[in-house]
């Protein structure tokens, strides 16, 4: 009787199943299937094992837009996170200011990420480009299509001006949450406010702040259509990321079964780091939050 | 170190919070301020920690005017409602934090903390961080930061109401006690008139952003003044009837008479109105010259070992405070029994005509 109904319990989650089948395992079983055979065209399709995985791994490209993607991350977080956290302490605490900071800093958030490419491109070019012009014109050469770093700078600045919104949203949250008597404490033991910020404020902050530069992390890791509208990967292959690189294996050349070895290698690689930041985050200052 | 508060008002957006508080708290004192939710108790313990100014008026320590003087030049430890502990700082740093902050000699800073754990008995959890432990021993935390700076003035904002019933008894206990050592004042606000009368000293009723009331904490517990501040202090509220003083007699409602006993007598014809504590109300007559009331049950509820049976005679709510658990069932009858020699008298305004001998049988009763 008890076993009976207790089979039957498993008829009750078969739908959570069949979405979970259509929405992830299918597709990603796809590629796995793709990332072992070689594809000629319908029909005509050779299983290779682990050739592609092979030759991916061995691509000197893909190191290449590895290590770049990997400075890339790096330098998103060093520069969005501490902003961020500026840009939250600075905000004001209560008033209409507040209302007016929100909606300022949610703007860009709003925006759809090929049209930030393509309002930087015009804000940056160097002939019409409100900024591109102004630099050149002060008699500083700059264009981030002809000269790598000025590419590189474009994009990051791109970047943060996007995403350093979000950051600050969550910091500024954190923030709110910390009652007010924390202050009134710390003003009566006469700490100073850099002993505020990193006694009170940081360790207070930290949960939002592990979300965040997760977050920031995985999409910057990921980053594909501003770069792609805005440089295009270029010049050369200087602002290649992973993504722009896969995209150029599997649309660009058709070639379906590196590609999708690819796929499979960079999904490991995002799902490591997310790890490591989890682990990393949750071990500095054990009980920090709370 | 005397601490003086003189016409004392505070206005914030057009909003009285405080309304001419004139008050003295000598040096070693223990005070109470004892007010409902938004009686201004906390408004005022931050203009006495000179977190906030004065709209109006003076805050003196020892004669000297420090109105305008900044919370950090003045030597002042607080205690909040929430635990406020720094929370990545081990137990110890907690404590030890006010004063590295002061510039404390480093082993002076240890014996110090030491001892503070050791009263606070905190000392097997030095090293833990503040969110490994208990709210209990987090509050104590709090408390030990606050006693080791031995502050001229200590503030502690409802510190226990937080914490649940039984740690709240254990750390009362402990805290007049430890208060009974130190030689700060201390200011200490609650809601609940228990409170109050357990860790005795002086109370001050706050009530709206006034004062109503102050003096020693038994005093002013068996002599309200008002009605108000008697309201205020009893729990639950102070029962009130209403009574006609005529020929020598006192009336309640159309029948109930009784004589005019012990305090009562030479009270003046007139209306007055007769306050009466729950646990003054008795459910079995006591003695011959108790006061009968008819009544019917409304509600009763179980307290831990107490039953506050609420009841209603001729249109007046009464509160009766039983000792145990009984059941009463709702819309019974019952007979509700009061000493008239216990009845507080106030006149139409509200104001204090006659009180009840506190010590009645004691050879050196006080008024």
């Amino acid at each position: 009787m008890d076993k009976w109904e207790s089979n039957r319990a498993w008829f009750l989650i078969l739908p959570v199943f069949v979405i979970v089948a259509f929405s992830a395992i299918i597709p990603l079983m796809t590629v796995v299937n793709y990332s072992v055979q070689d594809i000629f065209g319908p029909g005509q399709r050779f299983f290779v094992g682990m050739e592609w995985f092979r030759e991916v791994i061995h691509d000197e490209r893909l190191h290449n837009a590895l290590v770049r993607q990997l400075a890339f991350s790096c330098m998103v977080l060093l520069l969005e996170i501490p902003l961020g956290v500026l840009i939250a302490l600075a905000m004001p605490k209560k008033g209409w200011g507040v209302a007016a900071c929100l909606v300022l800093l949610a703007l860009p958030l709003l925006i759809p990420w090929n049209v930030i490419g393509t309002i930087w491109i015009t804000f940056t070019r160097p002939d019409i480009g409100l900024l591109g012009k102004t630099i050149n014109d002060m008699g500083i050469a700059f264009d981030h299509t002809a000269r790598p770093l000025d590419a590189w700078i474009t994009v990051m600045a791109m970047e943060v001006w996007h995403w350093t919104p979000l950051v600050a949203l969550l910091a500024y949250a954190g923030l709110r949450a910390i009652p007010d008597a924390y202050y009134q404490a710390a003003k009566i033991d006469g700490a100073s406010s850099w002993a505020v910020f990193r006694h009170i404020q940081l360790p207070k902050m930290r949960g939002v702040l592990t979300i965040a530069v997760l977050l920031r992390f995985m999409d910057s890791f990921l980053i594909y259509a501003e770069p792609f509208v805005l440089t295009g990967g270029g010049p050369g292959d200087t602002t290649t990321f992973l993504s722009i690189y896969l995209v150029k294996i599997a649309v660009g050349q058709f070639d379906l079964g590196p590609a999708a070895a690819f796929s499979l290698i960079y999904f490991l690689i995002v799902l490591l780091f997310c790890w490591l930041f989890y682990q990393a985050l949750q071990n500095v200052g054990t009980g920090e939050s709370k | 170190m005397g601490l003086t508060l003189e016409h004392v008002d505070r206005i914030v957006d057009g909003e009285t919070h405080l309304s001419d508080i004139n008050l003295e708290f000598p040096s070693g004192s223990r005070n109470i301020l004892l007010g409902r939710t938004l009686a201004g108790k906390t408004t005022l313990l931050r203009i006495m920690a000179g977190l906030d100014r004065p709209t109006r008026g003076r805050v003196l320590v020892d004669g000297k005017d420090v109105t305008g003087v900044s919370v950090r030049k003045r030597n002042v430890a607080m205690v909040y409602q929430q635990f406020i502990n720094y929370p990545s700082f081990t137990v110890y740093d907690n404590i030890a934090s006010p004063l590295r902050l002061q510039g404390v000699p480093r082993r002076e800073i240890d014996r110090r903390v030491r001892d503070v754990a050791e009263m606070l008995r905190l000392t097997p959890f030095l090293d833990r961080l503040p969110s490994q432990l208990s709210g209990g021993q987090q509050q104590r935390t709090a408390i030990a930061r606050a006693l080791v700076k031995e502050a001229d003035l200590l503030l502690l904002d409802e510190p226990l109401v937080n914490l649940d019933y039984k740690l709240r008894e254990e750390l009362r206990e402990e805290l007049t006690a430890i208060f009974e050592r130190g030689r700060s004042i201390v200011v200490y606000t609650t809601t609940e008139p228990t409170e109050a009368l357990m860790l005795g000293g002086n109370v001050v009723i706050l009530d709206e952003g006034r004062v109503l009331q102050s003096g020693p904490t038994d005093r002013v517990y068996h002599r309200p003044e008002s009605m108000r501040a008697a309201e205020v202090y009893s729990d639950p509220p102070i029962n009130y009837l209403d009574a006609v003083v005529e020929g020598g007699q006192a009336r309640i409602g159309e029948r109930i008479t009784f004589p005019l006993v012990a305090h009562l007598e030479g009270l003046a014809p007139g209306r007055y109105h007769l306050g009466l504590r729950a646990n003054r109300f008795f459910l079995k007559k006591r003695t011959d010259r108790d006061v009968a009331l008819e009544s019917v049950v409304e509600l009763s509820e179980i307290n831990g070992s107490e039953t506050f049976v609420h009841v209603s005679h001729q249109g007046f709510s009464l509160v009766v405070h039983e000792t145990g658990i009984r059941s009463h069932k709702m819309g019974a009858a019952v007979t509700v029994y009061a000493d008239p020699a216990q009845f507080f008298v106030f006149d139409q305004e509200g104001t204090l005509v006659a009180a009840p001998d506190p010590h009645p049988a004691g050879p050196s009763a006080r008024g």
